[in-house]
Order: C-alpha cells, then structure tokens, then sequence
C-alpha cells in the first residue's frame, strides 16, 4: 500500500457522509419536497412499436385536481446533433424523442404524455383518461432478427454510418465500426491453432436500488430549479436548456444523494418533463419513478452477439484475432459498440487484430451507459476463447495470459500506445495469491479471466476556501456515489498537510461551482481529485503570499510543509512557522479571504487492468451454480481510500457475477417485457455469494499527482467469462449464451448427458 | 373516501395520523411524517430498503397498509441512534465501508439490528440468508457481512 509514502492517502478515514447516511438523515432524490407540490406521471407505450395516431387529454384534463398535462406538442422538435454524455454519444433530435414519443412508440414502456396533479392517485386516475390512438406495427426484439433484411425498421431516415458506399436503404444498423490492425489474414496463416466461437448476451439492468426522481420548480420569470438523482447535474441542465429552449444559467440543477447509478443516472428521463409540467401548471413538481418504469423505460445495458476467432502457435503466442460484435442500441442509435470493440483485445500485445461493430436499433428501451459500457460483453466473448485456447493448449489460463499480456509500448487496435500499465503486474499478483496457489474445495472447479477498461478524464472545476479558524471547506461539481467525498478529503489533506478531519468536502449545484462532466467513466478521484488537488494548490499560493507579507519578504522565499509556511532557508531569515489557522486569524490584514480556484480538462487516465478468480459447483441436477470463492485482483493505480477501492472491486465483480447467472431482459410475443421486477429479474443477493478477495496492485499513474487510476469500471469486465469459464471446467460443457442460468444450465447438461429413460 | 385516524408509536413516540385505507406505511412515514429515511427501492417486498420493525418483527413498509399501525410499536432507522451515540451497527457500518451509495443501508441496518436481537451469535451464512431480503447493489455484500459479525462479536464481548 501507499501508506509511508503518504500521510493520508491509503488511510481508511470514515467518510464525511457517514453518519448522514446511517442515520437515514441524508436526502436522496425522492426525499426532497416543496410546498404546494404536484405529483408527476408518465402515460407509457403499451406497445412495443406502433404509430401515435392521436392523444386526446380533455377528459383527464377535467378531473378535479389535474393540473396540466404534456405530450410531445409541448416539447420543441430538435436538431440531427450528437452531444456527448457521459461516455456515450446522443443525438438532441433522437433524445427528445426518447424522453417524449413523437411520431411513433418505439418500445413498451415509452413516455407518450405526462400529468401534475394534487395527488399520485388524482395523477394516476388522470393518466386512464387519456385517449391515445395508436397503429400497432410488426417490432424486432432480437439484435439478429433486426439485422435482417426484411426486419420491421424503426427508424425510415436511419442510413448505416460506416459503410462505404452507403446505403441507399434505410436499415436498424445505425453505424458499423472497423478496427484494423497488421495483417489479418497473414495473421492467421501462421496460427497452428485456431479457436472460434459464436457468443450472445441478454441486456441487463444497473439495477440500483433507488429509482429515478426529480423535483422541478419553474417560477414566473422564467428561472427554473431542479433537484436530481443524476450522475451529472450539469448533464440535467445541458440537456433541459436544450430541450426545452431555456438559457443554461436560467437553471440551477442540485444533485441530491444518489442512491446508485453505474451508468444509467448519465441521462435525462424525468427532469425536463417535470420542467414543462411545472412551467405549465405553475407549481413543483415532483417525480418518481416506479421500479416497473426503471426496467421498462430507464437503462439498459445492451444484449448483443460477439464472434470470435483467436489463433495462436503451439507455445501459446497470440497471432491474430478477430471479433464482430453486434449491440443492442434500444430504440434510438448508441449501444457502446465503440468501446466495446476497443476494449476487446486491449489486453493482448496480438500483432494482427480485426474487429468490426455493428450498432443496432430495436424496440427496446434506449440503452444506457452501465459500468464499463460494452467492455463486458466482448470480453465474455474473448476471454472465454482465451480460455479454450489454454484447455486446448493445456496451458495455465493465467500463463497463457502472461505470455500475452499487453505492457507499456504495446500498440492497441484502436489507436493509442499503452504507457506505464499493471497488467503483467497484476496477472503475477493473482497467481501469486493463495486463492490461486490453493487448490479449488472438493466439488469445486475454477475458472479465470481478464479485463480491461480505458479510464476517463475530461473536465472538472474545483474551489478550496479556508475559514476563519483555518479549516478548509473543498467544493467540486461531481455527484459522490460511492465515497468519493472521502478521497478528494484525503487527497486534498495531504496537499496541505493538515488533518483530514479539518478538510470538509462539499458538492456543489451546477450555479456555485464550474462545469463538471459526469460522474463516469471512473473519473471522478482521478480528474476531479485533480482539480481538488490543483485548487489547494492555488490556496497554498496564496498563503504563502500572506506569510510573506506578514515577515515582509518575498513569497519565493516561504515553503509550504507539513500545514506550516516556513521560510524556505535561514537566508530568508529566523520566523516561526505560521499555520494555516494563524493565516486564516489574520488574512483580513493581509490581503482578505484565502481561497484556491482550478479547472482542467483532464488527460491521462490510466487505463485499468483485472483478472477475477472464481470457484465455483454447477449441481447437474438443478443447474444452479454456487459461487464458493471469488477474487479480484486489479491494477488501481493509487488506492487513496482502500477501502473504497476495495468496495469498487467487490460491487463491480457481484454486478458481474449476476450478468453471468441470472440477469437478463425477457421479452414476450407481443414485445412486452417479461419481468420488469426484482422478483423475477433476479439480482445476486447475500446468500448468493461468499466473501469477494481483493488484492490491490498498485501501479501508479504517472499522470496524476498520487498515481491515481480510475478503478470502478474494471471489476464488471472479467467476471461474466471467469464465471463461464469455471462452469465449462465443471460441466465440461462450453456455453456461449448468458446468462448461465439454472434453466439453461440444466437444459444444457441434460442434452448433453441423456438420461436413462427409467430416470 | 373519509380517511382513517390512527393512534401508534414510532420510534418511541406516541403518533396519530390520518391516511386512506390503500396508503402503505411506507408511504405514510415518507410522506406525511416526514421520515425519509426508510426508502422505497422497489414498493413490492423484493429489495428491503424500506424495513422497519412492527412489534419487534422485521417488515417492509411498502408491504403494511398504514391503518396496521393502530396500537403497535413501530420503530425506523430515525430512532436507531441515542441522542449523540450512533448504534454499533451504525458506527461499524461507515468504519467498514460498508456503503457506497448508501440508499439501501437504513434497511441493513433495521434489518441487522433485527437479527442481532434474535440471534446474538450468527455465522456468516446465518448472516447471509437473513439479509437475502434486503438488494444492495454497490458493495457486493462483503464488507456488510463483516460489518455485522464484528458487531455481533463486539456485543457479545460487552455482555460478558
Ligand atoms: S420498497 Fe419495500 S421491499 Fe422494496
Ligand atoms: S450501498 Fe448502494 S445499494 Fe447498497
């Protein structure tokens, strides 16, 4: 660990949010309420594609206690622009859209109209009473099914973007990608061994545990507020002042407590409805979605199909791969197909690489960002070949990786040239762990598998204020979702070399502090604790002013060390040093308050590596399988909070381990989804699951002052095929579909071991 | 529908309120009484973010009619803590780290004080199936687990 190095960092403080938290005192989104409020709802699409023909709302209208209703007529028609959120792409004509049907549903479950009454059963009542005309079209569900040529098309203006020549027909493919890399085909002409197989995965849900919600007040001159579970409040006012045509500084957009968002609190669903329904109705407004209208109409993550072909020499040398990955876009383009196909032999040194995307559009909701957006999917794909490979090979899976394991100066398919990475490092750490040395329990088989994720910067606003008794107060613009708070209070601590008791941290509504891009993308600790660090630095320039000033010499002549300026050397002359308390006691006299200002656009995230080591018993009877030891090592560059670090590590795996066993979107005949509630969408729970290890490595980022790499998007990447894996070295059975869950599994088994018919 | 008067106790305190026949508990505490700490993650009984205690017995809110409340004692995460002191549970749980976001812990924490008070002694797996009913998604339930047989074996140590 870090610890030694620093003072602070790698120091397990409790998080300033704490006692907030455990007490039930901290507000998350639907805990926040307004005088006079109104209830909000949403009429959704029962259909999962078809015409909007008309929406008559004059008998909800009438109802005592409605007071407004919306529809598309109330939202301004938007532009073919794509603006980026978070870490994906969307399109202002396709979004708006998406937030309120216009022309057609295009998935069940679709926003079609919106109601504010007095009450949610005035509200409720109010939405039966709307009159939508609709004509029901043929839909596709299935990515391949949307693929083909005769598919019902969603989109008549949708031309496939990547192919050259274009298209002359629309299609559901929004855009192809093509990663190249060497010499395909003189690759695979040197292989003596060629694995290949077909994969698919189901689309998934973040599933955090607290729905969407929102409180919207427009007043008369036109100044709107808005309090938001989001990922990014300044996302919720970039995309409102869009969408609704108001001036950006009109709106001042507060993050509440966010109760989980992986991904999916990166986009608008709710808020610029509850602004036009307050604008229209004069009061707040406030909503909250249901569950039901999480899974039906908030997230996904996509489903999709990867093939893969990997070929190899007998000494286990990669030397050419392939894969085609086709997503899930949802209903409007922009699966993360891109990251997906990037990411997906990002952890090899392999000479010649082809990878070919598709993005896809279907009746289903819009995808969503969730958690290292597609790297998972191709990596079920890539690392369960990987691992045939090394069966094929009779190598050790982890051997095998080593040997082609990508390091600094390795060239990826998409483009930029790896610098200092821990993938080696952390590959050697996982077999070196007792995990790994030990053999798996009786009953027990053990699979393995790596992932990668690329880790994101971007920009960041920061401030540091001193107060009057000289403690410090950090302001930044990112929502803390899972005690990030307590890493910019520990980074910052450090700088100044004060306590970290001293040093409160504080997130900002989008009007008291400058642009922050999402919380995503594991940027957070690595470019805000940037700014944070950059902004004591400012402050720290500062009072090295004031205590030059106050012994009449010149500020180069004052250090700053351990909370104390000091003269830099005795030719500065004899002071006592002066703490950050007595400068704060007399900043009035030399030149008023001390604070510390940064912004940045941060380059240089370290990209992140894992490699996940699951035991686990598949019973051949029920197919269920029991996960009975679970490791996860990663390259997280600096752990400033280990146990943050380590609860990242923990979290993302188990959201992997579902992936892998249970979760999955199922839809019925008339393209209505199946199980749009915990019961039936079934996430992993405590008795599911045994302790998950971790092993930290840290490689620190040379790009950042404490080496800091983002390290919450990695840990959702291995585990989907490092559970494949164990399975096939359980069964003996290789499946390729997600998830590997107790009907399938035991289908699977018992077409491949028949029964005695007596049985 | 002419509303119900109901006469309980919450957190220790004798508490009379109004509500319609159909309105859950949950949605009383959050919405009239203005205790927002127990959460609704799902409204169905599948998450257990909106635990309380009803007559010393775990329940989820979302899942009691509100006029249930007539005369029984109901407690909620709003009187775990005493005056200044946090609950061990509570104290155990931010040392641990055993939140990320936080959204599902008041119903961890109702729920573990539950079982605590059953069953002073629970092994990891005792702890883990009588948390089955409550979904965290952040933490992947390891360090929740630890945080809970820590305290359990702290108890034990201080009732000796
Ligand atoms: S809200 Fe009651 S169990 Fe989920
Ligand atoms: S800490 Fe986020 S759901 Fe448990």
């Amino acid at each position: 660990m870090s610890k030694g190095k620093y003072k602070w960092i790698g120091t397990r403080p409790d998080r300033p949010d704490g006692a907030d938290k455990v007490t039930g005192r901290a507000r998350f989104g639907a805990d926040f309420n307004m005088p006079g409020q109104l209830v909000g709802k949403v009429l959704r699409s029962p259909h999962a594609h078809a015409v909007i023909k008309s929406i008559d709302a004059s008998a909800a209208l009438a109802l005592p206690g409605v007071k407004a209703v919306v529809s598309a007529v109330d939202f301004p028609d938007q532009p073919n622009l794509i603006v980026p959120t978070g870490e994906m792409q969307v399109n202002l004509r396709d979004i708006t859209r998406n937030v309120m049907a216009r022309e057609k549903a295009l998935y069940e479950g679709h926003p079609v109209a919106a109601v504010a009454a007095t009450t949610e059963a005035v509200a409720k009542a109010a939405l039966d009473l709307i009159k939508v005309e609709y004509e029901v079209l043929p839909h596709v569900i299935d990515v391949a099914d949307a693929m083909k040529e005769d598919a019902p098309i969603l989109h008549d203006h949708l031309i496939t973007e990547g192919v050259k020549p274009a298209p002359t027909k629309p299609s559901n493919i929004a855009k192809r990608i093509d990663n190249l890399k060497g010499d395909i085909e003189a690759g695979f002409k040197q292989a003596e061994i060629v694995v290949e197989r077909h994969y698919t995965t189901q689309a998934v849900h973040q599933g955090y545990i607290e729905p969407h919600a929102t409180l919207a007040s427009a007043a008369e001159d036109g100044q709107i507020q808005l309090w938001s579970t989001t990922q990014g409040h300044f996302q919720v006012r970039g995309f409102c002042s869009r969408l609704l045509n108001i001036e950006t500084s009109q709106i001042r957009v507060t993050p509440t407590e966010i109760g989980g968002g992986f991904g999916g609190k990166t986009v608008v669903y709710l808020e610029p409805i509850a602004v036009r329904l307050s604008q229209k109705s004069g009061k707040p407004v406030k909503m909250v979605m249901s569950r039901d209208e999480v899974f039906r109409a908030s997230g996904p993550a996509p489903g999709g199909t990867v093939h893969v072909k990997i070929g190899a020499k007998r000494d286990g040398t990669i030397v050419a791969a392939e894969c085609t990955i086709a997503l899930q876009a949802g209903a409007f383009p922009g699966s993360p197909v891109g990251p997906a196909c990037w990411t997906s032999f990002a952890c090899y040194d392999i000479p010649n690489i082809k990878v070919v995307g598709y993005d896809v559009v279907s009746n289903r909701p819009k995808v969503a960002a969730y958690r290292a957006p597609g790297a998972p999917i191709s990596a079920w794909g890539v690392e369960s070949t990987v691992d045939i490979l090394a069966q094929e090979l009779r190598m050790d899976p982890i051997d095998l990786r080593l040997k082609n394991a990508a390091k600094k100066g390795t060239k990826t398919s998409y483009g930029p040239t790896f610098d200092t990475i821990g993938f080696v490092e952390t590959l050697e750490a996982a077999k070196a762990s007792e995990h790994y040395k030990s053999k798996p329990r009786a009953g027990m088989s053990r699979g393995v598998a790596a992932g990668f994720w690329f880790n994101v910067g971007a920009d960041s606003s920061a401030a540091a204020h001193v107060a009057e008794d000289g403690t410090v107060t950090i302001i930044s613009g990112n929502p803390d979702i899972g005690g990030s708070r307590a890493s910019l209070a520990l980074m910052a601590a450090e700088e100044l070399g004060v306590d970290y008791s001293k040093v409160r941290p504080v997130i900002a509504d989008t009007s008291s502090i400058g642009f922050n891009f999402v919380t995503g993308g594991s940027r957070v600790t690595f470019a805000t604790g940037l700014a944070v660090v950059n902004s004591v630095r400012d402050m720290i320039r500062e009072l090295k002013v004031r205590a030059a000033k106050t012994w009449g010499v010149d500020p180069d002549g004052v250090i700053w060390e351990d909370g104390c300026a000091k003269p830099a050397g005795s030719n500065v002359g004899e002071f006592e040093p002066l703490s950050l308390a007595q400068l704060a006691a007399t900043a009035g006299r030399t030149g008023g308050p001390i604070n510390g200002h940064a912004q940045l656009n941060a380059q240089g995230a370290g990209p992140g590596f894992g490699v996940h080591i699951v035991d686990l018993a598949v019973d051949r009877d029920t197919g269920i399988v029991t996960v009975d030891r679970y490791t996860a090592a990663q390259d997280v560059g600096t752990a400033i909070h280990p146990s943050y670090v380590e609860g990242q590590l923990q979290g993302g795996a188990v959201q992997g381990v579902g992936w892998a066993l249970n979760e999955e979107y199922i839809y019925g005949s008339k393209g209505r989804l199946d199980n749009a509630g915990f019961l039936d969408y079934r996430m992993p729970v405590a008795s599911d699951l045994p302790m998950i290890e971790t092993i930290l490595v840290e490689v620190p980022n040379p790009h950042h002052p404490y080496g800091v790499r983002g390290v919450g998007e990695v840990p959702i990447v291995p585990p989907l095929a490092a559970v494949g894996n164990a399975v096939a070295r359980s069964t003996g059975i290789r499946l390729t579909d997600l998830p590997l869950s107790p009907p399938r599994l035991s289908a699977a088994i018992d077409a491949a071991t028949p029964r005695m018919a007596a049985e | 529908m002419a509303k119900t008067h109901v006469t309980t106790t919450i957190n220790g305190e004798p508490t009379e309120f109004l509500c319609d026949a159909s309105q859950t508990m949950l949605d009383v505490l959050r919405d009239q009484l203005g205790l927002t700490g127990s959460k609704e993650g799902c409204g169905s009984g599948d998450c257990g973010a909106c635990s309380i205690m009803l007559d010393d017995r775990l329940i989820c809110s979302c899942l009691m009619l509100a006029v249930e409340a007539e005369g029984k004692k109901v407690e909620t995460i709003e009187g775990m803590a005493h005056g200044e002191q946090l609950h061990p549970l509570q104290k155990k749980f931010v040392e641990f780290a055993a939140l990320q976001c936080g959204i599902c812990t008041p119903g961890f924490l109702v729920a573990s004080k539950a079982l605590l008070a059953k069953n002073p002694n629970p092994t990891e797996t005792e702890v883990r199936f009588w948390l089955a009913g409550n979904l965290c998604r952040c933490t992947g339930y390891d360090k929740i687990v630890r945080a809970v047989m820590e305290v359990a074996a702290e108890m034990r140590e201080t009732a000796r």
